[in-house]
């Protein structure tokens, strides 16, 4: 899985830290810092962590496993993940 | 053609070639399937890698969070593209429409884009630059070397000016428990992007967490020893630092040169283009089939007196990218203005530290909340009696109504009371921003006014 966060939109509410503790963290008070290529056992809480986030600053790819981006997407053809 | 002709043929099988396979390249391929372009996309890249976020390399990756391997960007959508990495484009001929590659190869386009960004400033003297141990920052088999190295647990660090790049390496430098010098031409870090005023606060977290920092100061020869390492860094202060590992953050150079003789107004100082990213050519004529996105190129913005901005900013690159795909394959009443308000992030020494505007056309500041003593902050800056940028330490829920203030340019000093106010944010101060007659290394924004033939920038160290 792959995953970026729009920093200049990230406003530090740190959701993404509360539902995904082994992706991302604080440093400090507000600065976010993320690990932009996360193990497979991740999934669920990413795709979490990326609903939660109140400005919807994070962008991830192979979260649902649709195959729908990427021609060199990680982990297409898994499980379809609910409550997104 | 008629124009909707020639339009609609293009959207449906005209070729765009995008040279530059980095975070502008990749956001405009997807833009341009997104709005429908069904022909042949073609993505050229001088690294061998597909597209990767460049960000993580100076902070996650440093600090052992994240793999220099593993930071490749996650796509949007599916691009369908013609992909030619590890090749460089060399040339490019606006007449034939085709760009040359280092391989010999020609790619022809009916669109082009051009994106291809800018490289680290490497350390002037090539002996010197060549030292084993002496680095810089910018791509991924940089931060690979670097980080390679900093796993060897060196004695120290010695880092070639204090811009966001060298200020980040020194953060997790420091953070590892790495010993770290920190060698700046100004009086203060992060001068030439945020001022003096700032550049104080930074300078004191510096400081607080234990960096060696030296202002004011050049680094005047890198020294090795007999086998080839560097093993002292000698500064204009006669002083001298012994060091294993030097990392040079001297700003960045646009990468231009693969242009020269192509008739585009390109040079050191980037590619100039409307605010529709339509590159101009070297006699003020604005091209039709060539655009221009990202930290490579130099548009002119409304809200700041019509400048052509550079701005080397992540957030740029994604927007612009966006709006000059969708100008591509648009008719020109369909066209979108790139007026994007700058903005970026740092983090470094545990603070967040935030920007919207220019700051660098600021000629007053105010702390409007907060204080600068806890390290948690919001300051404004003026130009001529309105707000022109915001800078937040720690505070960054408020910059986004900042950014409104900017957009309307709404007064400075603000005329309204705000959260937080302290004792020094009464009243405005200089923003102490140096002399731009004397370039500094790498302020993130540059500023100049529109020439056709752009004038050479000739790097001048200052006198100190």
């Amino acid at each position: 899985m792959r995953l970026v966060v729009d920093l200049n939109r990230c406003q530090g509410y740190a959701q993404c830290v509360f539902f995904a503790p082994d992706v991302f963290a604080l440093h400090g008070e507000e600065a976010l810092v993320y690990d932009p290529h996360p193990d497979e056992v991740q999934r669920e809480r990413l795709a979490r962590a990326v609903a939660a986030c109140p400005v919807q600053a994070i962008t991830a790819e192979g979260l649902d496993g649709t195959g729908e981006t990427g021609e060199t997407a990680a982990g297409t053809g898994e499980a379809v993940l609910h409550g997104r | 053609m008629a124009g909707d002709d020639f339009l609609r043929w293009l959207r449906r099988e005209g070729r765009i070639v995008i040279v530059g396979a980095s975070l502008a390249g990749l956001r405009a391929a997807e833009t341009l399937r997104a709005e429908g372009f069904a022909g042949s996309l073609t993505l050229i890249g001088d690294e061998p890698y597909e597209p990767y976020d460049r960000p993580p390399l100076s902070k996650a990756v440093l600090l052992g969070k994240a793999s220099p391997h593993h930071t490749e960007l996650p796509r949007r959508r599916e691009i369908d593209a013609t992909w030619r990495l590890g090749v460089a484009a060399t040339g490019l001929d606006t007449a034939a429409k085709r760009v040359r590659l280092a391989d010999g190869d020609e790619v022809a386009y009916d669109r082009l884009l051009i994106a291809t960004g800018v490289r680290a400033r490497p350390w002037p003297r090539e002996s010197e630059a060549r030292l084993d141990g002496v680095f810089v920052l910018r791509t991924r088999d940089d931060a690979v070397r670097f980080r390679r190295r900093l796993d060897s647990s060196p004695g120290r660090v010695f880092v070639i000016g204090a811009g966001f790049t060298g200020s980040e390496i020194a953060s997790a430098c420091r953070e590892r428990g790495i010993a770290v010098t920190v060698a700046e031409r100004a009086d203060a870090p992060l001068v030439g992007a945020l001022g003096g005023v700032i550049g104080a606060v930074a300078g004191e977290l510096q400081r607080e967490h234990g960096v060696d920092l030296r202002t004011g100061v050049m680094v005047t020869a890198l020294e090795g020893d007999a086998a080839g390492r560097v093993r002292a860094a000698h500064l204009s202060d006669g002083t001298s630092v012994e060091t294993d590992v030097v990392v040079v953050s001297l700003g960045a150079t646009r990468n231009t040169e693969w242009l020269a003789g192509s008739g585009l107004g390109a040079g050191p100082r980037g590619i100039a283009c409307d605010a529709g990213c339509r590159a101009f050519d070297f006699r003020g004529i604005v091209t039709d089939d060539i655009f221009v996105a990202g930290d490579v190129a130099r548009s002119p913005h409304p809200l700041f007196g019509y400048q052509f901005l550079s701005l080397e900013h992540w957030g740029n690159a994604v927007t612009q990218a966006e709006t000059a795909a969708h100008n591509m394959i648009s008719a020109s009443s369909e066209r979108r203005p790139h007026i994007w308000v700058p903005a970026f992030w740092s983090a470094q020494f545990g603070v967040n530290i935030k920007s919207v505007g220019v700051p660098g056309m600021g000629e007053q500041i105010m702390i409007t909340q907060g204080s600068r003593a806890e390290r948690r902050f919001v300051a404004a800056y003026g130009y001529q009696g309105r707000v022109i940028a915001a800078v937040s330490f720690d505070n960054a829920r408020w910059l986004e109504f900042y950014q409104r203030l900017i957009e309307t340019a709404a007064p400075f000093p603000p005329d309204f009371a705000t959260v937080d106010r302290r004792a020094e944010g009464r009243a405005p101060m200089p923003a102490d921003f140096p002399d731009p007659s004397l370039p500094t290394h790498g302020p993130t924004v540059t500023l100049s006014g529109y020439s056709p033939a752009d004038r050479r920038l000739v790097f001048t160290p200052s006198r100190h």
